[in-house]
C-alpha cells in the first residue's frame, strides 16, 4: 500500500492571521525530518515562528521559496514516507486488480476481511477508482453531495477540475469556476447573482496544489546600492517584514486618527515605597515586581474612569470595549512588538507582574504565540527605559489611546513650601481627538496620577 | 399607523409592546414576580403599573408554577395573559403546567377551548448571573408541539414579534435574550405592527456560508459575519431564526440551497440542543445542496453556566468565536 505524503500547510498562526511569509527553511529537499522537529520559520505581521514538521519522513519537495508570502494554507512542502520506494515495488497494473477485487469481496461482505480496515479500503477504492492517477491525499476524492450532482448534471471529468478546498476536495465554487471557464453554461436558467460561477479574489485557489505550484516570485536584489538618486553615497538595507509592517502601521495610524497628547508629573515616592516593601515576597512567588505593572494597573483603573479611551472609532459609532486588554510595547533588536495582557480588569498587581514577566521573556525570545499580540484595547509604552522624558507616540491602531511612560529620576519638588527630593516621571497620553477631548485625557491622566501617587495595597 | 420611528434598546421594545397591546386590548394583563411597583427585575414593565393600574399589573407570589396555572385559568376565561418568569432559570417548576395544560388544551379539547396566554422569560448567559440566572431553556419547550416559541434579536422583531404573540390563540413562549436587554438598540415604529410568528429573517445576505442563530447569538453571528467580510474576504449569511417553534424550513433550506454550506450557532449546551434539528432538517431535505458538513457552534455540555467571569468567557460564543466556525466550515 502506497503511503501518501504528508503536507506542510502554511499554518493559521493567529484569530487575524491569514497570510505568513517564509523566512527560512532549515531543512533542504531530501533530508530526513523528524515530528515535530522544526522545519521551516514563517514570519508574520506579528511574529516569528517555527513550524514544525508535521511527519517524520524525507522532505520531498519544497514549494514555497524563501522569501515569498502566501495566504494560510498554502501548501509548502511534501514530506514523504522514508522508505516508500522499497514498498511499493512489483506490477501496479496486477497491485491495483489484486486491491479490487479484495475490495469488492470486502463491500459486499464488510464481516469476511476484519483484516482489512474500513479507512484503508475507502482510500484504495478511491486510487482504484482514479486508474491510479497520483493523489495527495485520499481526502481530496471526497465529494460533496452537491459537487457529485453538478459532476454528473455535467458529465465533467473530475481530474480537470482543481480543488480548493481543504485537503485539496473540490468545492461547489471550484466546479462553477470550471464551468466558467470552459463555457459550460450552468444547468438552470435564471439564476441568481449568488449562484452564477464567482470572480475575483473570493474564488481564487485558497490552497496549493502539487501540480499548480506557483513560479517563485522574483527575489528582491540583494546586492547594495552605492549611491542614492542625487549620487550621495550609502547603502540600502534591506527591510524585514517586521519593520514593513510597523512602517504601514505607524503611516495609517498617523493618517486616521488626529493624535492629541497631554504631559503629567507623577510623584512615585508610594509606588517606589510599596515596591521596595513587597518586592522580595513577590520574587518568593517567582515573580519580577516591576513598575511597569503599576503603570499597567493605574491604567486599569483609570480607564473605569474613561471608557472611551478603552474604545475604538467606527463609522457607525465608538465602540467601547467590556474588557481591557493592555498591550505593553517591548523593544527588540530589529523592531519592536506589542504583547498584550488579556482582561487586565481581572488581574490583581501580582497577575499583571506575572503576565508582564512571561509576555515580555517570551517575546524577546520569539516565542510569542501570534495571538499573544492581538487584541489590545489600550497601549503603554515605556520609552523611559532608554531615558526618555516625555514621548508622544502614535497610537496604535485601531485603539483609542497611548500611555507612553517618561524616565523615573529624582527631582527637585516644591512641597508644602518645602524643598523636597522626589522620585518623578512624566506620563503622556496620546488619544485619538475623534473619540475624546482633553478633558478626558486630562481626566485619565488625572486618574492615573492619583492611583500611582496614592498607592496602597488593595 | 406606524409612522415615525425611534432608535430603543430590546427591553423598550418590549415594554412598548406590552403598553400597546394593554391599550389596545382591555383583556391584556400582566403577572409575575415584581411586575408591579418594582417593575420587574430588569424594568421590562416598569411604569405600566401607574399606567394601567394594580388590576392589569399583578404581583405573583415566588411561585412560578402557580403563576402560569393563573394564566392558563384566566386565558381560559377570554383574558389574555402576559406571565413573566423572572430568569427562564426559574421556569422549570411551571414546566407540567406549561407542557401538560397548556401546550395541550386546544387539542384535548378538540378546539373547544384554547390557552391565548403569552409567557415572556429572559434567558441566557454572559452577564455575570451563574448557575439560576443564565440558562437557555429554550430546546426543551421547542420540543412540545401546541408551544409557539418565539426569540428576537432586534428591538423591531422583540416588538412586533409580542403583539402577534399577544393576539396569538395558543401559547406563546417569548424568550428575551437578556445580554442584549441593553446593549442590542435599532430602530422601531411608534404605534401599532406585527411581526409574525413563523417566518426566519436573513439578518444579512451573502453567498458562502449559512448561519443559523437566534437572539444574543444572531446578533453576534452579524457582527462576526461583516468582520469576516472585511479580514477574510467571506461573505456569510446569517438567518436569524427568531421563531424557533415552528421551524422556517424554508428559510433554512433556501439559504443552504445558496450557498452549499451551514454553520448554527446557540448558546445552549451543544448536545441535543436546538441547532441540532437544524442541523437535521438540512441533513434530511438539504442533502443535494451542501458542499460540506453541517457545524454547530454552542456552549460546552457542562451542568451550569459558571459563575467566574473567564469561565464564563470561555463558555459563551463570541463574534470571534462564531468567526473562527465560519473560516473553517468555510474552508472545507
Amino acid at each position: 500500500m502506497a503511503n501518501k505524503p504528508t503536507k506542510v500547510m502554511m499554518p493559521k498562526l493567529g484569530e487575524s492571521v491569514v497570510e505568513g511569509t517564509v523566512t527560512r527553511w532549515l531543512k533542504s529537499e531530501g533530508e530526513a525530518v523528524e515530528e515535530y522537529e522544526s522545519l521551516l520559520v514563517v514570519s508574520t505581521d506579528k511574529v516569528d515562528a517555527e513550524v514544525p514538521a508535521p511527519a517524520t519522513g524525507v522532505l520531498e519537495a519544497i514549494y514555497v521559496q524563501e522569501g515569498e508570502t502566501v495566504e494560510q494554507g498554502t501548501l509548502l512542502a511534501l514530506i514523504g514516507e522514508a522508505a516508500v520506494e522499497t514498498a511499493v515495488k512489483g506490477d501496479p497494473a496486477h497491485a491495483a486488480k489484486a486491491t479490487k477485487e479484495q475490495l469488492h469481496q470486502a463491500f459486499e461482505n464488510p464481516h469476511s476481511r476484519p483484516d482489512l480496515p474500513h479507512r484503508a479500503v475507502k482510500a484504495e477504492l478511491v486510487d482504484v477508482g482514479l486508474n491510479g492517477a497520483h493523489s495527495i491525499e485520499s481526502d481530496a476524492n471526497h465529494m460533496t453531495p452537491v459537487v457529485a450532482r453538478m459532476v454528473a448534471e455535467h458529465n465533467l471529468d473530475v481530474m480537470q477540475i482543481t480543488g480548493t478546498g481543504r485537503g485539496g476536495r473540490i468545492t461547489k465554487k471550484d466546479v462553477e469556476a470550471y464551468l466558467e471557464a470552459h463555457g459550460i453554461a450552468p444547468a438552470e436558467s435564471e439564476l441568481a447573482p449568488w449562484e452564477q460561477p464567482g470572480k475575483g479574489e473570493l474564488f481564487s485557489p485558497r490552497e496549493g496544489f502539487a501540480a499548480a505550484k506557483p513560479a517563485p516570485k522574483p527575489m528582491k536584489p540583494q546586492t547594495p546600492i552605492a549611491s542614492d538618486t542625487n549620487g550621495i553615497p550609502g547603502e540600502l538595507v534591506q527591510i524585514n517584514r517586521m519593520r514593513q509592517v510597523i512602517a504601514e502601521h505607524m503611516v495609517r495610524s498617523a493618517h486616521t486618527s488626529p493624535h492629541v497628547t497631554t504631559v503629567f508629573e507623577v510623584d512615585m515616592s508610594a509606588v517606589m515605597a510599596h515596591r521596595e516593601a513587597n518586592k522580595e515576597a513577590f520574587a518568593k512567588q517567582s515573580i519580577k515586581l516591576t513598575l511597569t505593572a503599576y503603570f499597567v494597573a493605574a491604567t486599569v483603573t483609570a480607564l473605569r474612569g474613561t471608557p472611551t479611551l478603552n474604545a475604538q472609532w467606527r463609522d457607525d459609532g465608538i465602540f467601547v470595549h467590556h474588557v481591557m486588554n493592555i498591550g505593553v510595547a517591548v523593544a527588540l533588536p530589529d523592531g519592536l512588538i506589542v504583547p498584550v495582557i488579556k482582561n487586565a480588569q481581572d488581574l490583581s498587581l501580582s497577575g499583571i507582574a506575572r503576565a508582564l514577566e512571561d509576555l515580555s521573556s517570551r517575546a524577546r525570545a520569539n516565542q510569542l504565540k501570534p495571538d499573544d499580540a492581538q487584541g489590545g484595547t489600550f497601549t503603554i509604552t515605556n520609552h523611559g527605559v532608554s531615558g526618555s522624558l516625555f514621548a508622544t507616540p502614535i497610537i496604535n491602531q485601531p485603539q483609542a489611546g497611548i500611555l507612553g511612560i517618561g524616565v523615573v529620576e529624582k527631582r527637585v519638588k516644591v512641597i508644602n513650601d518645602m524643598i523636597a527630593i522626589r522620585p518623578c516621571a512624566y506620563l503622556s497620553l496620546t488619544f485619538d481627538h475623534r473619540i475624546a477631548d482633553g478633558t478626558t485625557g486630562d481626566a485619565f491622566l488625572s486618574a492615573v496620577k492619583r492611583t500611582l501617587e496614592n498607592w496602597a495595597d488593595v | 399607523m406606524a409612522t415615525n420611528v425611534t432608535n430603543m434598546t430590546l427591553i423598550d421594545a418590549v415594554r412598548a409592546a406590552m403598553d400597546e397591546e394593554m391599550e389596545r386590548d382591555p383583556r391584556v394583563f400582566i403577572t409575575g414576580e415584581d411586575v408591579g411597583v418594582r417593575g420587574g427585575v430588569f424594568r421590562a414593565t416598569q411604569g405600566l403599573i401607574e399606567k394601567h393600574g394594580e388590576k392589569r399589573v399583578v404581583d405573583s407570589p415566588l411561585a412560578e408554577a402557580s403563576i402560569i396555572a393563573i394564566g392558563i385559568g384566566a386565558a381560559l376565561a377570554d383574558l389574555r395573559p402576559i406571565c413573566e418568569i423572572q430568569f427562564a432559570d426559574f421556569i422549570h417548576p411551571a414546566f407540567n403546567q406549561i407542557v401538560n395544560e397548556a401546550a395541550k388544551m386546544y387539542y384535548r379539547s378538540n378546539g373547544a377551548w384554547s390557552v391565548p396566554m403569552v409567557i415572556r422569560a429572559p434567558y441566557g448567559g454572559g452577564i455575570g448571573g451563574g448557575l439560576y440566572h443564565s440558562q437557555s431553556i429554550e430546546a426543551f419547550f421547542a420540543h412540545v408541539p401546541g408551544l409557539k416559541v418565539v426569540v428576537p434579536s432586534t428591538p423591531y422583531d422583540a416588538k412586533g414579534l409580542l403583539k402577534s404573540a399577544v393576539r396569538d390563540p395558543n401559547p406563546v413562549l417569548y424568550l428575551e435574550p437578556k445580554k442584549g436587554y441593553r446593549a442590542i438598540k435599532g430602530d422601531v415604529p411608534d404605534g401599532d405592527y406585527t411581526v409574525p410568528i413563523g417566518p426566519a429573517r436573513v439578518a444579512r445576505e451573502g453567498r458562502d456560508v449559512s448561519v443559523f442563530a437566534y437572539g444574543m447569538m444572531a446578533y453576534y453571528a452579524v457582527q462576526a459575519a461583516d468582520a469576516l467580510a472585511e479580514s477574510d474576504d467571506i461573505n456569510a449569511e446569517v438567518i436569524d431564526l427568531r421563531t424557533l417553534l415552528p421551524v422556517d424550513k424554508a428559510a433554512i433550506l433556501n439559504s443552504v440551497k445558496k450557498t452549499g454550506k451551514a454553520l448554527v450557532v446557540y448558546e445552549d449546551n451543544l448536545t441535543m440542543g436546538y441547532g441540532a434539528e437544524v442541523a437535521a432538517i438540512i441533513a434530511d431535505e438539504g442533502f443535494e445542496y451542501l458542499d460540506g458538513p453541517v457545524k454547530r457552534l454552542g456552549g460546552p455540555d457542562v451542568p451550569a453556566m459558571p459563575y467566574s467571569h473567564p469561565l464564563e468567557s470561555a463558555f459563551m460564543p463570541t463574534p470571534e468565536t462564531i468567526a473562527a466556525a465560519i473560516r473553517d466550515v468555510v474552508a472545507y
